[in-house]
């Protein structure tokens, strides 16, 4: 095993993900294996606290200490760029701020997010590390079609304990973080068809023809 | 007058003290400084100003963790709560079962105005049979009141608040006199769908009711209908309504509002409060107790101003509790004394007995018909434009439980707040420009279905003071009692039922099963956070905590302008109700003033 790991990835961690995506052992699924606290960078600093000042526009790292290290960052921009690609005039998820938000997800000192961080880190470990294997290159390295071909292999859902099992458990979660951050920004939420949060001096509700189209009525004195 | 210190309050002297600030403190202080009386309003939390608090138009990214909910802002970050939520730190509270289904949760705020900040501003009036439950199927009680004897608050208040809406005729859902409501906002695509769809079910859909302005309020007519005789008053409210704005049709009401256009007590009731000149408010002081002198009055409260720690004191006339229903059963049984010893206005022993929530489930469907529709603004008037008015009247002795529930739903293509629905088939998961496509295609196809139900008041559900546990001013805090009677669990059933017919009659998908006997779907005690009861009003001070004026029995000048006086939780949102109250049991203060009975 010549790869050089990345930072910050446990090398007993590393070892079975690539085992289980290389030779198709069927080993437990490394989230299971030491969930104990110990194996998480601890919580830094308290969370947002009941009156944080709402005008205040936020930059991820305010609160509290992020947790991933350059090269894992890195990785996530090229990996968010595979899940949401500069398209159609929108930009990609790392153009808008997608992996710091990951980042501060992760980092965050509730159960609820910090639950994720473990599988986010070491999966874009791991991620890189697959890539180096297959294509001789880390994953923000890799060609376009290159990358394009590890998500389609962690993209099916792989039960766990199998080959891909892990990565592809990462995979969803990771995407879902993406559309998160992708579509909470003002040019995601352009490209999904959201048109409000601007003040009108009427409001008209639906356009007519669309009415009409679905058979509906607007008859009542609204 | 204005916002006062502690040892200026303490100077002062006052009419009336008012403990809370929100929708029934609020309105408290409303109508009795607008007649003269000087009142000094007391709130736990901080002093909060919406005017330059409100994040009205930021988007989630510039928020931490995209504006997500956790545990320090349950509703997430841009929610209008401040030092709240189900857990208050530093004031606990306890439950005396661990038991699943027999918890209850309380939610608080600690700032000026209270939950009013973000409330989905629904102001549906109660019935003619919701104050009389008991007289028609035998069950919980009768309000010592009847819908003729609250009516005329309800028009005020509508008046005064603004709120959109229709008269529809419908059975036991009030029509409002001419002149009290604004024209609702017209129906979006998915709530015309419903309503459509809902017809073939035999549902009724029609404008919610909502303290929204959809236009600003007539200045020229409210004003001397609200105040008749009074110029002053009528100077000062109509100056109020000319400087507040008509909704914009952005930015939602959960937020608060900058522009005053929807009610929150610290944009509608407190303003001309403080113009009258008659107002002292003191914040950031936690009341602990109510004083009384030997022969039975209360003479003013006890209170732990939190800057210092130190306990302060302030004196009054009258003292009107508004601290939320649950709150006010904590202050009156802290306020022990040698002819008390079981605590204020309580030798029925009533006091925190039957507290009610709102039955609550939710479910959710697909709906194709929805999909792919152009992009059109939906954000509307901020909140729900339309509802189901409960309509199963004449069925009740065929449903298996008693009362009924009525229905919000939540349709459109509001502002993002997290991952969009894609369908990821066949297990994969769906990336790249394809999955963009899918989020697109589904992007407000959803419909999400609210039942809101009477839960009726029972043995089992009560708060009581924990004997241990104090909190961080030591004092004794609330442990909750709680159960559903199969009332509630049958109903939340039926609930779910129904909400899975209506999403197939609009050719939907149910993503799940309906729960068959609801005890799953069942929110949990306080999870709507329309918590009433514990103070309930009634004809016999044996059996009721107050007199049919919100006025404790055994402390005449002790009243109740919160939720703790419903003698009935009827599924209507009780805040319109809470306000209505308190405007007749502050003009009964004032009655009594007027007559030297207090």
């Amino acid at each position: 095993m010549s790869t050089p790991l990345p930072p910050r990835m446990d090398r007993r961690v590393a070892i079975k993900w690539m085992l289980a995506a290389g030779a198709g052992a069927l080993l437990a699924d490394p989230l299971s294996i030491g969930a104990a606290a110990g194996d998480q960078p601890a919580a830094v600093g308290g969370g947002i606290g009941t009156d944080p000042d709402l005008m205040k526009p936020h930059k991820p790292g305010e609160y509290w200490a992020l947790t991933l290290s350059a090269a894992q960052l890195r990785t996530a921009a090229a990996l968010c760029d595979v899940v949401v690609p500069a398209e159609g005039g929108a930009p990609s998820a790392s153009a808008v701020g997608v992996p710091d938000f990951i980042d501060e997800w992760i980092s965050a000192p509730y159960p609820n997010f910090s639950k994720d961080r473990k599988m986010i880190a070491e999966g874009l470990d791991w991620v890189d590390a697959e890539s180096t294997r297959r294509f001789g290159a880390g994953f923000a390295d890799a060609g376009a079609e290159q990358r394009l071909a590890l998500c389609e292999a962690i993209a099916p859902e792989a039960p766990d304990g199998s080959a891909l099992g892990a990565a592809s458990k990462f995979f969803r979660r990771f995407r879902n973080l993406t559309i998160t951050g992708f579509f909470t920004t003002p040019p995601g939420m352009r490209d999904l068809g959201y048109v409000g949060n601007v003040p009108l001096a009427t409001f008209d509700g639906p356009p007519a023809d669309l009415v009409a189209r679905l058979g509906l009525t607007d008859e009542v004195k609204w | 007058m204005a916002f006062v210190t502690p040892s200026s309050a303490a100077e002062n002297s006052y009419d009336v003290i008012v403990v809370g600030s929100g929708a029934g403190g609020g309105q408290a202080a409303y109508t009795l400084t607008m007649e003269g009386a000087r009142v000094l309003m007391i709130e736990a939390g901080r002093n909060y100003d919406p005017r330059s608090e409100t994040p009205m138009f930021q988007t989630p990214d510039t928020a931490p963790l995209r504006g997500a909910a956790t545990p320090d802002k349950p509703f997430g970050y841009f929610d209008a709560t401040v030092g709240g939520g189900w857990t208050v730190p530093g004031e606990p509270y306890t439950n005396a079962s661990s038991e699943s289904g027999r918890q209850f949760q309380w939610w608080r705020s600690r700032m000026l105005g209270g939950r009013t900040n973000h409330w989905a501003r629904h102001s549906l009036r109660n019935g003619p049979y919701d104050f009389k439950p008991r007289s028609r199927d035998g069950l919980g009680f009768d309000w010592p009141i009847s819908y003729d004897d609250v009516s005329p608050y309800y028009d005020k208040v509508e008046m005064l608040i603004g709120v959109y809406g229709t008269n529809d005729g419908l059975e036991n859902t009030p029509d409002s006199p001419e002149g009290c409501l604004l024209p609702p906002p017209k129906a979006r695509i998915g709530e015309l769908l419903a309503r459509q769809r809902g017809r073939t079910l035999g549902i009724p859909v029609v404008p919610i009711r909502r303290a929204v302005l959809t236009r600003p309020l007539d200045h020229r007519t409210i004003p001397a209908k609200l105040h008749p005789g009074n110029a002053k008053a009528q100077r000062i409210i109509a100056e109020d309504m000319q400087s507040r704005a008509a909704c914009f049709w952005a930015t939602n009401c959960g937020r608060g509002c900058s522009i005053r256009a929807n009610y929150q007590s610290t944009t509608v009731h407190i303003p001309p409060a403080m113009a009258t000149g008659n107002l002292d408010v003191l914040v950031n002081a936690m009341v602990r107790e109510v004083k009384v002198n030997g022969a039975g009055k209360a003479t003013g409260v006890v209170y732990v101003d939190k800057a210092s720690g130190a306990e302060n004191h302030a004196s009054a006339r009258a003292v009107v509790l508004a601290a939320s229903a649950c709150e006010t059963v904590r202050l009156l049984l802290n306020s022990k004394s040698a002819r008390f010893p079981n605590g204020l206005a309580n030798s029925s022993g009533l006091v925190g007995k039957y507290i009610m929530d709102t039955v609550g489930a939710n479910w959710s469907g697909q709906v194709p018909l929805l999909e792919n529709l152009p992009p059109h603004n939906e954000d509307g008037a901020g909140g729900l434009h339309v509802y189901a008015p409960w309509w199963l009247y004449k069925e009740a002795s065929k449903l298996g439980f008693a009362r009924g529930y009525h229905v919000e739903f939540a349709t459109g293509k509001g502002m993002p707040g997290g991952a969009p629905f894609v369908p990821d088939a066949g297990g994969r998961t769906s990336f790249g420009v394809r999955m963009k496509e899918e989020a697109r295609r589904y992007y407000g196809s959803h419909i999400g279905f609210s039942g809101r139900g009477e839960m009726i008041p029972n043995e089992d559900s009560f708060c009581e003071l924990d004997p241990k546990v104090v909190d961080k001013w030591g004092i004794p805090v609330l442990r909750f009692h709680w159960k559903w009677s199969q009332h509630e669990v049958r109903q939340v059933a039926h609930m779910q039922r129904t909400f899975a017919d209506w999403i197939e009659a609009m050719g939907g998908t149910n993503k799940t099963r309906p729960d068959p006997d609801g005890t799953k779907a069942i929110a949990a005690g306080g999870f709507i956070i329309h918590e009433v009861g514990g103070t309930l009003m009634g004809s016999d001070p044996a059996t009721s905590v107050t007199n049919p004026w919100s006025q404790a029995w055994d402390v005449k000048n002790v009243f109740v302008a919160d939720g703790g006086v419903f003698a009935s939780n009827a599924d209507k949102n009780p805040t319109l109700t809470i306000m209505a109250l308190a405007w007749r049991a502050a003009d009964r203060v004032l009655d009594e003033m007027r007559r030297g009975n207090l």
